[in-house]
């Protein structure tokens, strides 16, 4: 089997690692450095990647691309709020972010894929053999169209992605490979662009997955941004500047506020410079390691939420981690430090380089992968409830967030109307309980013999395989008909969105329970008042005409209370119905019972 | 899911109604590979997950047992192992790991446990009630109107917290009550892994069984149902 490299595609830097002797190792480049700034520019003698590029970040700002990891599987609108701060132009083209360099647009897989062009020479240069085949990682919350975006890059690159791992996980492979773990660990993982919290359980060489959360907004990026933004703003007011105007200047302050950052992780202060435009002098700017944190506090405590959650869906408290491992260079910041410490009551790891653990672990799970490494198995789960729109715009959730995968799922569904030839199936992602709140993954019709309502069985199967990439399947029970689909998200299924509906499901939890509870009121309150009319012709002249008229009255309170927005008034009409309908009920009863035993001999009978 | 039909068959039974390799066509003898050319069996979808996973029908599993097995069926199963087979072998091993994934969620925890098996033996339990529990009505009905009180006084008025402290005291008497239920419920499982090692074929054995499955479904429904309310009054006072 020929070797597999394992891929961090990182927002700010990247990296390629290789297993060597039962041990992964980074693979370094020409200048002896393993890290690859993500970054490609086009010159005038075309593309370059990484450290040369980078300088190309103030010299043609236009015409240099960083970051492209907050772009991959997004739509244009996803991306609306933070537009601004790039210097390169984005437009979209059906509806897939595109990125102009010079008389080209390019897609974020096609940027990404020059990336790994870079790191695959790399390796084959350092290894002497042709590299076809790669593991990759992404942030354990990137969903189905990040996860496929970042497969399209490797193959654009000509590497066959045998497996996208998440980071976390892939952080903890290295690290119990390092140190022979067992036990609880949380994985704390803050990148450039990205947050990640995974909860895992060690076992045996088994690595089991407990639950994972996070935020793939929140980096080392929006850290840089607090202190760029406050030197723009002192610069405005200082000298009447406005840097906005000066795309090459605007790279400069974000590249010095991150140098800025990165100083005062170890020192308590420092000073911040920058030439200004226009003959301006120069901008300087004494910065102390607690201004720099209450600049970012609010960030910094935004991760704790998701840790939280995290331990909540494992059913654990901060007490029972063993161990708490840190991973992205955003965690050198001595605030993050201190604040993961508080939260889990431990004192952290990170024995092994953040900035490239989840390389080497992308090396191990490469190894695991082409049969070297055998005592070691990765259980992931999948990051986010998938499920199926119902009647009245209720998700059913089919496979729930933090689900061992491989995972499938079957759900059994019928017709809801006499004669119903099709059933739409919906497929959604999301925490919310309502399908509009909720990400759409993809719609099919299955088409269906006419028959009344409720005789049909449709079983939908759902299928995540070990890459997280789902597989969705309907199939009559009765005929046998299916319908298979793969989930190719095609349009926007935004990172954004993702979010904002964890973000909602806790924030608007009680709302969607009440909206819940008022469409199931109303669907049962449907079915109440279509089978009381059917007794009443059916039956009606069994029963006295004052009891048709308190049917007739409870009938219509019901159908009133029905549209209104109140499900336990209309709970109570129901009983009202029920109660009113008793005698007609009891009637119809007694009469099947007495045609059913008419021509019956009493013997039968008795 | 369609499990009604494999209680009448013995595990072994069904083990063999899958008694030739896929690949070799040979005569099976192993469990999950095949003796002779080693190639992954699909594990049928009849399966019950308690046979997949190798555990008689009983509802006291020892959870370090049941990790063990997950385990090493894992190792067994998991795609991860079969990159470099072929295609047939990779599709099997994606369906058993994702079967296994779903036995071990739902055997892991003891009320999914019994509500799964209720159902294998008795048809579906997962209807929940729109009624509460008889011996509940009058507190439920009257912890209805609080709630609704409570949702329309003004916040931190006086009201607020002498009904939030009614509220509070009702959600401590509701937890018990679940406590009490799943108590109820571990008598019930003992009762049925006693009456299952016991074997016996009499027709008192069969209502004994009937009994037990019948006080299972009702303590399960009135848990769900007082389950739901606590996490509504939870959701409510916060």
């Amino acid at each position: 089997m020929a070797r597999i490299v394992g891929i961090d595609l990182g927002t700010t830097n990247s990296l390629v690692a290789y297993m060597a002797d039962g041990h992964p190792l980074v693979i370094p480049g020409r200048n002896e450095r393993a890290m690859v700034p993500s970054v490609v520019a086009m010159t005038d003698n075309g593309l370059i990647v990484g450290d040369s590029a980078k300088e190309h970040l103030t010299r043609s700002p236009e015409r240099t691309v960083y970051s492209v990891k907050r772009f991959m599987g997004k739509s244009l609108e996803d991306v609306q709020g933070e537009l601004a701060y790039f210097p390169y132009h984005l437009t979209e083209q059906g509806g897939v972010i595109r990125i102009k360099l010079g008389e080209k647009t390019y897609s974020p897989p096609q940027i990404s894929a020059m990336i790994l062009k870079e790191l695959k020479q790399r390796a084959e240069a350092h290894l002497g053999e042709s590299i076809t085949k790669a593991v990759i990682t992404v942030p354990a919350y990137f969903n189905d169209s990040q996860r496929q975006a970042t497969k399209d890059a490797g193959m654009i690159a000509g590497l066959e992605v045998l497996r996208i791992i998440n980071e976390p996980t892939a952080a903890s492979l290295a690290y119990g490979l390092q140190q022979k773990t067992q036990g609880t660990i949380a994985v704390y993982d803050l990148g450039g662009g990205t947050f990640d919290i995974s909860i895992l359980k060690l076992k045996n060489g088994i690595f089991e997955v407990l639950a994972t959360n996070g935020d793939t907004h929140l980096g080392g990026d929006d850290l840089d941004r607090q202190l760029a933004d406050l030197f723009v703003k002192e610069i405005r007011e200082r000298y009447g500047l406005d840097l906005n105007a000066y795309p090459d200047h605007m790279q400069a302050i974000r590249l010095e506020a991150e140098r800025t950052k990165v100083r005062l992780s170890d020192a308590m202060k420092t000073t911040a410079t920058l030439d200004l435009p226009d003959g301006k002098g120069r901008y300087e700017r004494d910065l102390t390691r607690d201004q720099l944190e209450s600049l970012t506090m609010n960030l910094v405590e935004r991760t704790l939420g998701p840790c939280r959650l995290a331990l909540k869906d494992a059913g654990l408290t901060p007490n029972d981690i063993d161990e708490v491992v840190l991973v992205g260079g955003s965690t050198r910041m001595p605030l993050v430090r201190q604040r993961v410490q508080e939260l889990f009551g431990k004192i952290p790891h990170c024995e092994l380089n953040p900035d490239e653990v989840v390389a080497l672990g992308a090396a191990v799970q490469a190894d695991i992968l082409s049969g070297g490494t055998t005592d070691m198995l990765l259980l992931d789960v999948t990051p986010l409830s998938l499920g199926i729109e119902t009647m009245g715009g209720v998700m059913s959730s089919v496979i729930r967030r933090n689900t061992t995968i491989p995972a499938g799922a079957k759900e059994m569904f019928t017709t809801y109307v006499d004669g119903q030839t099709g059933v739409d199936i919906h497929i959604l992602q999301g925490e919310r309980e309502l399908a509009k709140d909720n990400r759409s993954l993809a719609r099919f019709r299955l088409k269906m013999p006419p028959l009344p309502a409720g005789v049909p069985r449709i079983e939908v199967t759902f299928l995540i395989d070990a890459n997280g990439i789902l597989n969705v399947l309907a199939k009559d029970m009765r005929t046998g008909q299916s319908q298979s689909i793969e989930v190719k998200p095609s349009y926007g299924l935004s990172d954004s969105e993702v979010e904002r509906m964890i973000e909602d499901s806790f924030k608007f939890a009680a709302d969607d329970v009440s909206a819940r509870k008022l469409i199931e009121a109303r669907l049962d309150a449907g079915a109440l008042i279509t089978t009381t009319e059917k007794s009443l012709l059916e039956g009606g002249h069994l029963i006295a005409s004052d009891n048709i008229a308190a049917t007739r009255t409870a009938l219509a309170a019901l159908t009133a209370a029905k549209d209104g927005a109140d499900p336990r008034a209309i709970r109570a009409r129901m009983a009202d119905l029920e109660q009113a309908a008793k005698p007609l009920t009891v009637a119809l009863l007694n009469d099947s019972l007495t045609k059913g035993l008419q021509g019956k001999k009493v013997s039968e009978v008795t | 899911m369609d499990h009604q039909h494999t209680h009448s068959a013995s595990p072994r039974e069904l083990q063999m109604a899958r008694s030739m390799c896929w690949h070799c066509q040979s005569e099976m003898s192993g469990e999950y590979f095949c003796e002779r050319c080693v190639k992954v069996q699909p594990v049928s979808k009849e399966l019950d997950y308690f046979t997949c996973m190798g555990f008689p029908r009983r509802l006291t599993i020892d959870p370090r047992q049941l990790e063990t097995k997950f385990y090493e069926l894992s190792r067994a199963f998991h795609p991860d192992f079969f990159q470099n087979k072929s295609a047939e072998e990779q599709t099997i091993s994606l369906s058993n790991s994702a079967l296994l994934n779903t036995a071990y969620r739902t055997l892991r925890d003891p009320i999914e446990r019994a509500e799964y098996l209720l159902d294998l033996e008795a048809g579906s339990v997962k209807q929940i009630r729109n009624s509460p529990p008889a011996d509940l009505f009058e507190e439920i009905l009257e912890l209805q109107d609080t709630l609704n009180e409570y949702r329309a006084v003004e916040q931190t008025s006086e009201a607020e917290s002498t009904l939030r402290t009614k509220l509070q005291s009702e959600r401590n008497m509701l937890e018990q009550r679940q406590r009490n239920m799943e108590a109820a419920l571990q008598q019930l499982f003992v009762q049925w892994d006693a009456l299952q090692d016991r074997g016996e074929a009499t027709s008192q054995a069969r209502a004994e069984r009937d009994r037990i499955l019948k006080e299972m479904r009702e303590h399960l429904s009135n848990r769900t149902y007082v389950k739901n309310i606590v996490s509504d009054l939870v959701s409510t006072i916060g």
